[in-house]
């Protein structure tokens, strides 16, 4: 029953379920443009109490990764077992660097006060509320799909390990790297937004 | 004796002795379990079978569907005397909320693609299961996660009492517990989301060779026009009811004004989902009619094209008019114009199925069975249904009519009338390829009667009291409004009795004996040319499409 051989199905499956993601991020992006344009001063002044340098890592680390999950594919292709789940472990590693630093960049602000309905936040400008409202939201969506990223890589690691992923059937790697990808994409959006244009 | 009209021989069918049928010979897929290590409920609950994850569907949403008529019935009667009749004003409010969220989206919106969808698509296009069916049935699973947690939003915390629109603020600092059915929704939309995927999918990668793009019956074209918007727009109603959940957990700010967020967007991201929703709504009900008109016309589909077009231009066009839900909410006068231009283009498509309906029954061969009875009233409460969208899309008219039972009747007529009697005809239609058993025609007809005549008593009077002036949700009103209300709840008490006894009647049925033949109307779509029921793969030799779906040649009356 079903088709089970027809990858490029599979794939096509895969897409539509990444339009959905980006729909999902559309969603938050059009809030972004509707408040930017409603409360201009306040984001571009908020904007700059952002850490451009640690965005700035974050960006190149989810790049690299990307760049590995990709090279795995082509090593899965050339049944470079050994080489393709270092360079897995190495994108699921770069993974956990971004959360460290999402984490060390969060924690500081909580450490200011600056929190969804903290009293320091309270007392800003309507407009910084909004902003650090949008900034908790989008970036911990975005970490909270890192992590399955991340979950999904660990999954596929192990099933070339078992010897489910190999030369002829690399499907499921294909199909978790084009979710990696999309987050990676994603970031690319998030990053400029919030840190680079204001 | 049951009446057996259905007797009507076709070229196929003569070929078979009445009495005795092809289901004999072939074992259904109610005795072949898939996988097939699985036994007795195990084999439901474990199944990969599309047919069998469609009956597992029509049971969870019958019950749904049960409770919201009750439901609504209970508001309705509260509404029937000026002043508290059954309930006091809490309860009201829980009730039409829950009577909206249940309806909405545990019924109307999964029912045709999760039901029907589920169990005719992979048939029509001459497969044997949708592309993924372990994604399949967890999209059952989702759904009925989505609807426990429903339930227990109403036993937790007190109700939600929003209404089904969740709109902010009150859904932030109300009390009672709407985070958990925001998270219902939430859950419910994906399972949506996940079938569209499904469909989509399916109907690019699985087509039986031969079958092209021109030769897809209307019912799937209807069913994959729908799954698009299903997979485009859903995303967008997660993220906004997820926002509602943030706002009330951790109180970002987004839709709030004293910090810098703003309540309309969020009424701009809740339609920019719920208005393209009443597609995915519709949308597949307008499949079923496109199928059973030209069946029971003997006559072939008018303007085939025309219908898939009209099915991509509703799909497109319905995504471009959320807006006109707004008008009075304080958009600029310029959004207004565009939007209210856009929803008059919406209708255009519409149109032109309706016509290619009528058109189709022009000089056709007419055999009045169940099916047609409920296609014929749901071409003309849709039709209603429609041209009062119109009164509201137009920016003027909409001000005075804005929220109040105008509103009620308009969606009622489309929902219902469009969406439920589809669902009707449908049910009346397939019953006899899913289980293989005619059900009594008389009471069919009388439930059909009953429950068209109810509906024009209760919905009418609306109309009335919405352009007298009273506002929907309200749980009380003035003297003036008490005719209007009580003719309403007179409605509702012909109308309800009608939906059992057709429920009833289906039911019964399945005491028979199995003895459906394969094509008891004289179809010409590839579901009739299995057996009823089908076997666990659909077909027994891979099917030969033919150059057109409705080529009714062949097909004999006598």
């Amino acid at each position: 029953m079903g088709s089970h051989h027809d990858t490029v199905g599979a794939r096509t499956g895969m897409w539509l379920f990444l339009y959905t993601e980006i729909m999902l991020f559309g969603g938050l992006f059009v809030l972004y443009s509707a408040y930017y344009r409603m409360h201009a001063q306040a984001f571009i002044s908020t904007g700059q109490e952002l850490d451009t340098v640690l965005g700035s890592v974050n960006t190149v680390i989810l790049l690299v990764s990307s760049f590995l999950v990709a090279a795995a594919i082509t090593a899965v292709q050339r049944s470079q077992t050994k080489g393709a789940m270092a360079l897995l472990t190495g994108a699921v590693l770069l993974g956990m660097v971004f959360l460290a630093n999402k984490y060390l960049e969060w924690g500081h602000k909580f450490h200011l006060g600056i929190y969804p309905g903290s009293p320091g936040l309270e007392d800003s400008p309507p407009g910084r509320i909004v902003f650090y409202g949008l900034y908790y939201t989008i970036t911990g969506l975005h970490a909270l799909h890192i992590v399955m990223g991340m979950v999904l890589l660990i999954v596929c690691i192990a099933m070339i390990g078992f010897g489910r992923i190999q030369k002829e059937r690399f499907l499921l790697l294909e199909n978790c790297g084009l979710y990696w990808h999309l987050v990676d994409l994603i970031w690319i959006f998030i990053f400029p937004l919030f840190y680079l244009i204001l | 004796m049951i009446p057996r009209p259905w007797a009507v021989s076709t070229e196929r069918n003569r070929a078979i002795p009445m009495g005795e049928t092809m289901s004999n010979a072939v074992t259904s897929f109610y005795d072949t379990p898939f996988p097939a290590r699985f036994r007795g409920v195990w084999s439901w609950l474990f199944t990969l079978d599309h047919k069998r994850i469609a009956l597992l569907y029509l049971g969870a949403a019958t019950f749904w569907f049960i409770i919201a008529v009750v439901l609504g019935f209970l508001v309705r009667m509260e509404l029937m005397t000026p002043g508290r009749t059954i309930m006091g004003a809490e309860t009201y409010n829980a009730a039409f909320t829950l009577h909206g969220v249940i309806m909405i989206f545990l019924f109307v919106i999964p029912a045709m693609p999760a039901i029907f969808g589920n169990f005719l698509l992979p048939i029509q296009i001459g497969t044997d299961d949708v592309f993924f069916p372990k994604l399949n049935l967890l999209s059952w699973y989702l759904y009925m996660l989505g609807g426990a947690l429903a339930i227990v939003s109403l036993f937790a915390d007190g109700p939600p009492d929003t209404g089904w629109t969740f709109y902010v603020p009150f859904s932030v600092s109300t009390q009672t517990n709407v985070g958990l059915t925001l998270t219902a929704a939430f859950i419910l939309g994906l399972s949506s989301m996940l079938t569209g995927l499904n469909f989509i999918t399916t109907v690019h990668r699985m087509r039986v060779p031969g079958m092209g793009w021109l030769q897809i019956p209307l019912f799937t074209w209807s069913l994959y026009a729908t799954a698009w918007v299903q997979l485009l727009a859903t995303p967008v109603l997660s993220i906004t009811l997820l926002l509602v959940v943030f706002e009330r957990v951790f109180g970002t700010g987004l839709f709030d004004p004293a910090r810098g967020g703003d309540p309309v967007l969020y009424q701009h991201l809740f339609w920019m989902y719920s208005h393209p929703a009443v597609y995915i709504m519709i949308l597949p009900g307008m499949g079923v009619i496109s199928e059973i008109i030209p069946v029971f016309s003997r006559k072939s589909i008018f303007g085939y094209k025309a219908i898939v077009g009209s099915s991509i231009g509703i799909a497109t066009a319905g995504s471009l008019v959320w807006a006109h839900h707004m008008f009075t909410s304080g958009m600029s006068d310029v959004a207004v114009f565009v939007f209210s231009f856009l929803t008059f283009i919406v209708a255009v498509p519409s149109a032109i199925k309706v016509f290619s309906w009528v058109s189709t029954m022009y000089k056709g061969s007419i055999l009045m069975t169940p099916p047609l009875f409920f296609a014929l009233c749901f071409i003309y409460l849709f039709s209603v249904g429609g041209l009062t969208g119109l009164v509201l899309g137009a920016a003027g008219p909409n001000i005075q009519v804005h929220d109040t039972h105008f509103v009620v009747a308009h969606f009622h007529f489309v929902m219902f009338g469009g969406t439920g009697f589809s669902f009707f005809a449908g049910l009346h239609f397939w019953w006899p390829k899913m289980f293989g058993r005619m059900y009594h025609f008389k009471r069919a007809y009388l439930s059909a009667i009953l429950i068209v005549t109810g509906f024009m008593l209760h919905y009418v009077p609306m109309f009335i009291l919405g352009l007298q002036g009273m506002p929907r949700r309200y749980y009380d009103y003035l003297e003036q409004f008490a005719p209007g209300n009580f003719f309403a709840g007179l409605g509702a008490l012909i109308m309800v009795p009608g939906l059992f006894l057709m429920v009833i009647n289906l039911m019964v049925s399945l005491k028979q004996p199995v003895d459906a033949p394969a094509d008891p109307w004289g179809g010409t779509t590839l579901e009739w040319s299995v057996p009823s029921p089908p076997p666990l793969h659909n077909f027994i030799e891979r099917p030969r499409p033919g150059k057109y779906p409705y080529d009714f040649s062949r097909v004999r009356t006598p």
